[in-house]
């Protein structure tokens, strides 16, 4: 709590009392967050069907707020004028790579060189996902037949899964993210321990199935039933018969969300419990207007 | 805020009663948990919320997407078999249209609504939807065919005729229509537990906005914990309303107390689970969650 507590202090986030003088307020903003200390985002278009971009977009305000206060989109190939990637704080890469196609090989090689944290943004960057079933021979480009997640290429530091990503997820990974590079100690300390398990999930691997509940929760003795990976699930591949996870395993599309999902796959026991205080520190930073000037 | 080791962070903890009888005739304890959902519901605090209602089979509970007073009614009294409540989290929202979602559930199940709150994975607008969540004091849950050994094999009382079971006093007590009450030893029912439980490190429902459960108050009463913010005004506005009566948690007995005893000992226990997990094969451990 204390942590928390100063963090919402420093960064101007607390109750304030009503009457507090719009000239102070906006002066003191200024000084936590200069526009000087920006963190420079990116958006590496892979193959993948732009839905995490969409994702991205869904965050409305919020993305805007980000866009205002927190981060520059310095590359965007839907969004933003710039042909070559350039250097970033932090990529977020959608889609999974065409080994037969060079560009895109290069690309996110180059990525990797020029930012300091790559975020597989989405199933398909993280797992393969739909894009795991590819067998090539389609118009345009039939000899494009082998699609890889990003980790298989270069190394990966954030997982976001999910097909799409939800909204939420990616806003609150653009926040700590943020945090993390330009806060102060207890920020950092905070994202760090935050994204600590996507970045766990970055290092645990590429394949994502249904089968990572057999393999890592169920027969590890570790599932209780609780019929989050069924909501999890974007096919509805899982059922529970008698409290217990079946998947249809010829639906499943390889996302690896349930997995991510699960309550046993990862809990840590210093963020979530702090539900409440994280939730209105994310609401905080991305309150329309409280620090806009 | 009261910050216990064993027993979370709660804002103040009551004994309560609910003054709904009809409410009480067929719940389990003080009829909190459906007070609250039902009171939630009415005042348009939630659009519905996720109970464990009646399955295919006799005592076979079944999550249930409740969004009338009569639906959140038919899921009163504890069934002692595994409900993925969570299941329906993200259905609420989608094929129910719910905006503001009540979730009731065992305290893995709060974890879980928790962790899909800080991160969403596929798990759009679950964040911001869920509205108000009632856990439940849990100390193990039973695989349906668990529960059936139990109760027919051990209390030797078929679970069709059942009209209530329960936890206390160191038994598993099985009550049926026809005024029969019969009990086994936990001893006995050890070994029937789901194994998933052995690793749970929560009691009373740390993570839900209010928790409930009996033990601590007398019978017919129920031992609560305020903890959130949201639980707060819900159930400030839910006493002033009348719907629950309310004692002090240092009048009644057995109190406190007992309910930390327990907590520990099932918090400590599992704790050594997870560290003989550690050292579970030759050079080869089973997996933690929490590291
Ligand atoms: C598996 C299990 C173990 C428990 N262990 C303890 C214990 O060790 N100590 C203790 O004090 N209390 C325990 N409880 C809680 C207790 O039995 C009562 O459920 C609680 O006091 C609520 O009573 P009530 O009268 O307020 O609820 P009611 O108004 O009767 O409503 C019951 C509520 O419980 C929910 N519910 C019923 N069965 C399940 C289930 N299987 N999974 C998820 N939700 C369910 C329903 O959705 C409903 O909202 C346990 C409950 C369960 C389900
Ligand atoms: S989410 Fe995990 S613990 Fe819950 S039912 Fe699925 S596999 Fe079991
Ligand atoms: S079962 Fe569903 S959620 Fe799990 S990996 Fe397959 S498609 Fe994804
Ligand atoms: S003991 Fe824990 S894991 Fe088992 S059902 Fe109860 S709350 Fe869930």
């Amino acid at each position: 709590m204390g942590l928390l507590n100063s963090i919402k202090k420093i960064m101007g986030w607390e109750a304030k009392p009503a009457q507090v003088a719009m000239e102070k307020k906006v002066e003191a903003t200024k000084e936590i967050k200069p526009v000087t200390n920006k963190i420079k985002i990116g958006h590496v278009h892979m193959s993948g069907c732009t839905g995490c971009l969409v994702s991205l977009a869904d965050n409305n305000l919020g993305l805007i707020k980000i866009l205002d206060d927190y981060a520059d989109l310095v590359y965007c190939l839907t969004l933003a004028d710039v042909r070559n990637i350039p250097e970033m704080d932090v990529a977020l890469v959608e889609g999974s790579v065409c080994i037969q196609d060079k560009e895109s090989v290069e690309d996110i090689k180059e990525t990797r060189k020029k930012s300091k944290i790559v975020v597989a943004l989405g199933s398909c960057a993280s797992y393969g996902n739909i894009t795991r079933f590819s067998r090539g021979g389609q118009h345009n480009q039939p000899q494009h037949e082998s699609f890889l997640p990003i980790g298989d290429i270069i190394d990966v530091d954030v997982y976001i899964p999910g097909c799409p990503p939800s909204p939420e997820l990616i806003r609150n990974v653009a926040v700590m993210a943020y945090l993390l590079l330009e806060g102060n100690e207890d920020q950092k300390a905070l994202a760090g321990k935050y994204l600590k398990p996507l970045m766990d999930l970055a290092k645990r691997g590429t394949t994502g199935c249904f089968c990572d509940l057999m393999n890592d929760v169920i027969n590890q003795g570790l599932c209780m039933g609780c019929g989050t990976c069924a909501a999890s699930c974007p096919v509805r591949a899982i059922t529970l018969e008698f409290g217990k996870p079946q998947g249809e395993r010829d639906l499943c599309i390889k996302c690896g969300s349930c997995y991510g999902a699960c309550p046993r796959s990862f809990f840590n026991l210093d963020v979530i419990p702090e539900f409440e205080s994280i939730s209105e520190i994310i609401a905080g930073a991305l309150k329309e207007g409280e620090s806009d000037d | 805020m009261i910050e216990d080791p064993y027993l979370g962070k709660y804002i103040s903890c009551v004994s309560a009663r609910s003054t709904d009888r009809e409410i009480l005739k067929k719940a389990q304890d003080g009829g909190i948990a459906t007070t609250l959902m039902v009171y939630a519901l009415e005042e348009g605090m939630i659009d519905g919320t996720i109970v464990a209602g009646e399955g295919d089979r006799p005592w076979q509970p079944k999550p249930v997407v409740a969004m009338t007073r009569e639906d959140i009614l038919k899921a009163r009294g504890t069934k002692y078999s595994i409900s993925p409540q969570i299941s329906w989290l993200k259905e609420a929202t989608r094929s129910f249209g719910l905006d503001k979602v009540g979730v009731t559930g065992v305290c893995c199940q709060m974890q879980a609504v928790r962790k899909a709150q800080l991160y969403p994975i596929n798990m759009r607008d679950v964040p911001d939807k869920v509205a108000f969540t009632v856990g439940l004091f849990c100390m193990e849950n039973f695989p349906y065919k668990s529960m059936q050994s139990i109760v027919e094999d051990h209390a030797a009382q078929s679970l069709g005729s059942v009209k209530k079971m329960e936890i206390t006093k160191g038994k598993f007590w099985v009550y049926t229509e026809r005024g029969n009450v019969a009990t086994v030893p936990l001893k006995a029912t050890h070994k029937y537990e789901q194994p998933g439980c052995h690793v749970c490190l929560d009691y009373v429902s740390n993570l839900a906005d209010i928790s409930t459960g009996s033990v601590g108050s007398p019978d017919g009463w129920s031992t609560v914990f305020i903890r959130t913010k949201k639980g707060n005004e819900i159930w400030s506005k839910a006493v002033a309303a009348g719907m629950f009566e309310t004692k002090p948690i240092e009048d009644v007995k057995p109190g406190l107390d007992l309910l930390k005893k327990l907590a520990k000992e099932k918090i400590d226990k599992n704790q050594k689970t997870i560290e003989e997990r550690k050292t579970f094969g030759v050079n080869k451990a089973l997996r933690n969650p929490y590291a």
